[in-house]
C-alpha cells in the first residue's frame, strides 16, 4: 500500500500538471473567482502580451469590494469605484467570463456566492485575488488567495507555480458550550497559534466539534485561516458537504453526481496520515471571544479584561501592545463588558451568511438597538438577502433599529461609503481589526454575529449568553 | 520584469512587527486600475496626517532616508490582505529590497513578481541591521553572492543570506512566469484531457 496521505496531499497530487526541476510544481486550477479590485491590472497584462483566457468557463466574476450597499438604483457615485467596476464588466465581456453584476440577485461577496452557486466543490483547487479564499476549504477544496500577477497567470494558463506547503492539523474535541459559535472557535485558534502560527502550512481542522458544525460554520472557521498565517484551511468533505451542494446551479449533473460524491468521500485524510504539526484544543475551554487590540491574535474572553502590557515580558510584544492600546483608546485591566461601542457591523465573508443573520435575529427579536449605536446588517449575497426576507428576519432587524443593506464587502474593509470615523468604536463580525481597516482611526472589536447583536442592543460589548 | 542588480543605498529602519498590507497601502488607494503611481501613498497613515501633511518624525519623511532602496523591518511583514498593491507601492516608491525575520506567505510571493527581494534573516541579525541603519547610510545588497554589507560602530561588516535558487534566478534574470508556463502548454492540455475523463463533472456545467 502507498504511504498514508492527508486531504491536502491527495488534492495536491491530483492537480500536479508537471514537477519542475527546482522543486516547484505546476498546479492545475479548477476554479477561479474574480472581483473588481485585484483583477484590472491582470487583464491589462494579458492585453499587453496578446494573451487570452484559457478557460473562461472555470472563471466566475462579480463586483463586491467597491459597491454601495444603499441606493443601488442610483449607480456608483465614486468615479474611481465606478470605473473599476465597469472595467471588470468590460473585461469579462471581452473574455467570455460569467459576470454577476450589482443588479443580479445572485451577486454578493465572492466567497459567499461560490458555495451558493455550487461553483465550490470538494477536491477542487480554487483561487481568487483575495486572501479570504481560504473560506472554500470548508468543502474540502484546496483554496487560497493570490496576488494580481498570479491572477494573470491563472487567466492565461489555468495553472500556478507552487511549492508544496506543510501539513498542520488543528483538532477540536469535546463539548462546545452553549452560545459558543464557529467564530469563537476560530478566534480561539488564532489566539492560540498567533497570526504567523500557520505560515507555510495548510491547516486541516478536525475533531467532533468541527464535524458537528454546519457548512456555514465551517466556512467561518476556514475563512480566518489566513488570519492565522495559513494560506489555506481544509475540512474533510462528508455527507453534510454533499447535501449542501446537491441541487445548486453548478452542482455535478445527475449523470455524474454519484461518481462525484464517491470521489469526494475518498479525499478524507488516511487514518495514519502524518502531519508536520498538530494542535489540540478542548472545546469546553472556549467561551465567546472578542478582540481587544489591532491584530486578530489579540483575543480575550468576553468575561475577561484588557490585558496589561506591564505583565508582558517580551519587549517587542510589550511595545506593540502599548501601541495597540493607544490606538484602541483602551486602559489596561478594563472589563471587556464595560467597553462602549458606537457602531455595529454585521456581515462580511466571515459572517454574512443566512445562519449568521438568524443568530442576530434571535438576539434582536423584540429588543431595540441602543440609542447611541448605529448598527448595519449587510447580507453576504443577494440570495442571502432574499432568504432572510422570506423568513421575515428583515422585519425583526428593522423594528429593532438595525439598517438592512444590499450585499457586498462593505465595512469589512471600508472601500465604499460604509466606514468608521476616527476614534469610532465598532463591534464587527468581520475578520480584521488592523489599524485603519474599517476607516482611518476606527477601532474594531471582532466577534461572532450573536455577540455583535448583543453589543448593538446593550450599547457595549456584552455576553450573548445573557440574552 | 527588470533584472535585479546590486543595490547601494541607505536603509530605512522600521522596527514594527506584524505590519499588515492595510498599513502598507490603505484601501482608498485600491481603486486604481493601474500598477503604477502608488509609491506616494506607501505607509499612508503612518506617513501623512488627517490633512495630508507629512508626519515629520516618521522615518520615510526624514531627509537621511530619502531615496532609500532598502527597508529593514519587524517579523511577519505583509500579513493580511493579498493586495498586490502592497508590493506595487513599495516598488513604485523605489524600495527594491526588504529585510525581516519573517513574512506572510502571499506578500512574500508577490514580491518576486515585482522585482523586490525579500531577505529573511534571524531576528538578532535583523536587530543589528536596524541599528546599523540608524548609524550609517552605506548598505550594499548583492543578490548574486547572497550578501549584505553594512557599517556598524564604524566597522565594515557583512552577512550572508539564504534564498530559494529558483526565486533568485527569477529576480536576477527578470523572468516572466507566464511565458515559462506557456512553454509547457502541452502538459496542461494533457492534464485537462486526463482530468476530464476521470472527473467529468468538473467540465459539465457553466453558469449563465
Amino acid at each position: 500500500m502507498s504511504n498514508p496521505k492527508t486531504l491536502y496531499d491527495k488534492i495536491w497530487n491530483d492537480h500536479v500538471v508537471t514537477n519542475n526541476d527546482d522543486g516547484t510544481s505546476v498546479i492545475y486550477i479548477d476554479r477561479h473567482l474574480v472581483h473588481e479590485v485585484t483583477s484590472p491590472q491582470a487583464f491589462e497584462g494579458l492585453k499587453i502580451a496578446g494573451r487570452s483566457v484559457r478557460q473562461p468557463q472555470f472563471t466566475l466574476a462579480t463586483a463586491d469590494h467597491n459597491i454601495p450597499t444603499t441606493d443601488r438604483d442610483k449607480g456608483i457615485a465614486d468615479p474611481e469605484s465606478k470605473l473599476q467596476v465597469e472595467t471588470l464588466e468590460k473585461n469579462c465581456a471581452d473574455h467570455g467570463i460569467t459576470y454577476l453584476s450589482m443588479n443580479d440577485n445572485r451577486q454578493g461577496i465572492v466567497h459567499i456566492i461560490g458555495p451558493e452557486q455550487g461553483f465550490t466543490q470538494p477536491g477542487m483547487t480554487i483561487v481568487c485575488g483575495d486572501s479570504h479564499t481560504s473560506t472554500h476549504g470548508a468543502f474540502g477544496a484546496l483554496a487560497w488567495g493570490i496576488g494580481t500577477s498570479e491572477v494573470e497567470h491563472v487567466l492565461a494558463t489555468q495553472t500556478l507555480i507552487q511549492t508544496k506547503a506543510k501539513n498542520m492539523r488543528i483538532d477540536i474535541q469535546g463539548d462546545l458550550p452553549i452560545g459558543v459559535t464557529a467564530k469563537d472557535i476560530v478566534l480561539k485558534i488564532i489566539q492560540t497559534i498567533g497570526t504567523a502560527g500557520g505560515t507555510g502550512y495548510v491547516i486541516e481542522y478536525t475533531g467532533n466539534v468541527i464535524k458537528a458544525l454546519s457548512m456555514e460554520g465551517r466556512m467561518t472557521v476556514c475563512n480566518m485561516s489566513i488570519e492565522a498565517g495559513a494560506r489555506a484551511g481544509l475540512i474533510s468533505p462528508d455527507e453534510k458537504t454533499a447535501e449542501y451542494i446537491k441541487g445548486r446551479p453548478l452542482a455535478p449533473s445527475d449523470d455524474y453526481y454519484e461518481k462525484a460524491v464517491q470521489y469526494w468521500m475518498s479525499l478524507a485524510s488516511d487514518k495514519d496520515a502524518q502531519y508536520d504539526k498538530t494542535i489540540s484544543i478542548n472545546a469546553k475551554d472556549i467561551i465567546p471571544q472578542v478582540t481587544w487590540g489591532t491584530s486578530p491574535e489579540d483575543v480575550v474572553s468576553i468575561d475577561g479584561s484588557v490585558p496589561n502590557p506591564h505583565d508582558e515580558n517580551d519587549t517587542e510584544k510589550k511595545k506593540s501592545m502599548i501601541r495597540a492600546l493607544e490606538y484602541m483608546g483602551l486602559e489596561p485591566n478594563t472589563q471587556m463588558k464595560d467597553i462602549k461601542v458606537d457602531k455595529v457591523f454585521i456581515g462580511s465573508c466571515t459572517n454574512g451568511r443566512i445562519e449568521d443573520l438568524r443568530a442576530v435575529s434571535k438576539i434582536a427579536n423584540g429588543k431595540k438597538v441602543a440609542g447611541h449605536v448605529n448598527a448595519i446588517i449587510v447580507p453576504g449575497s443577494g440570495l442571502v438577502k432574499e432568504q432572510a426576507e422570506k423568513e421575515g428576519l428583515d422585519k425583526i432587524f428593522i423594528e429593532s433599529g438595525f439598517e438592512w443593506r444590499d450585499p457586498g464587502c462593505s465595512m469589512c474593509l471600508a472601500m465604499n461609503a460604509d466606514k468608521l470615523q476616527p476614534q469610532e468604536r465598532c463591534a464587527s463580525t468581520s475578520n480584521r481589526n488592523f489599524e485603519g481597516r474599517q476607516g482611518r482611526g476606527g477601532r474594531t472589536h471582532l466577534m461572532s454575529p450573536a455577540m455583535a447583536a448583543a453589543a448593538a442592543i446593550n450599547g457595549k460589548l456584552s455576553d450573548c449568553r445573557d440574552f | 520584469m527588470e533584472k535585479f542588480k546590486k543595490i547601494k543605498s541607505n536603509a530605512i529602519p522600521l522596527p514594527m512587527v506584524n505590519i499588515d498590507t492595510d498599513m502598507i497601502i490603505p484601501k482608498q488607494f485600491l481603486k486604481t486600475i493601474k500598477r503604477t503611481g502608488l509609491g506616494k501613498s506607501l505607509f499612508y497613515e503612518l506617513r501623512y496626517d488627517e490633512n495630508d501633511k507629512k508626519i515629520s518624525n516618521f522615518v520615510l519623511n526624514q531627509d537621511q532616508y530619502k531615496d532609500s532602496q532598502i527597508l529593514i523591518t519587524g517579523k511577519n511583514f505583509g500579513c493580511g490582505s493579498s493586495r498586490e498593491h502592497a508590493p506595487w507601492s513599495i516598488a513604485d516608491y523605489g524600495i527594491k529590497c526588504i529585510v525581516a525575520s519573517s513574512y506572510a506567505d502571499i506578500f512574500y510571493n508577490n514580491c518576486f513578481k515585482n522585482g523586490i527581494l525579500p531577505i529573511i534573516l534571524p531576528e538578532d541579525q535583523v536587530q543589528q541591521l536596524l541599528q546599523a541603519a540608524e548609524e550609517s547610510l552605506n548598505f550594499e545588497v548583492d543578490l548574486e553572492n547572497q550578501k549584505i554589507s553594512y557599517i556598524l560602530n564604524n566597522e565594515a561588516k557583512s552577512l550572508k543570506f539564504d534564498i530559494d535558487p529558483a526565486k533568485k534566478a527569477c529576480l536576477i534574470e527578470g523572468i516572466d512566469d507566464i511565458g515559462l508556463t506557456l512553454n509547457k502548454v502541452s502538459h496542461i492540455s494533457d492534464f485537462e484531457n486526463k482530468q476530464k475523463s476521470m472527473n467529468p463533472w468538473l467540465y459539465s456545467r457553466k453558469l449563465t
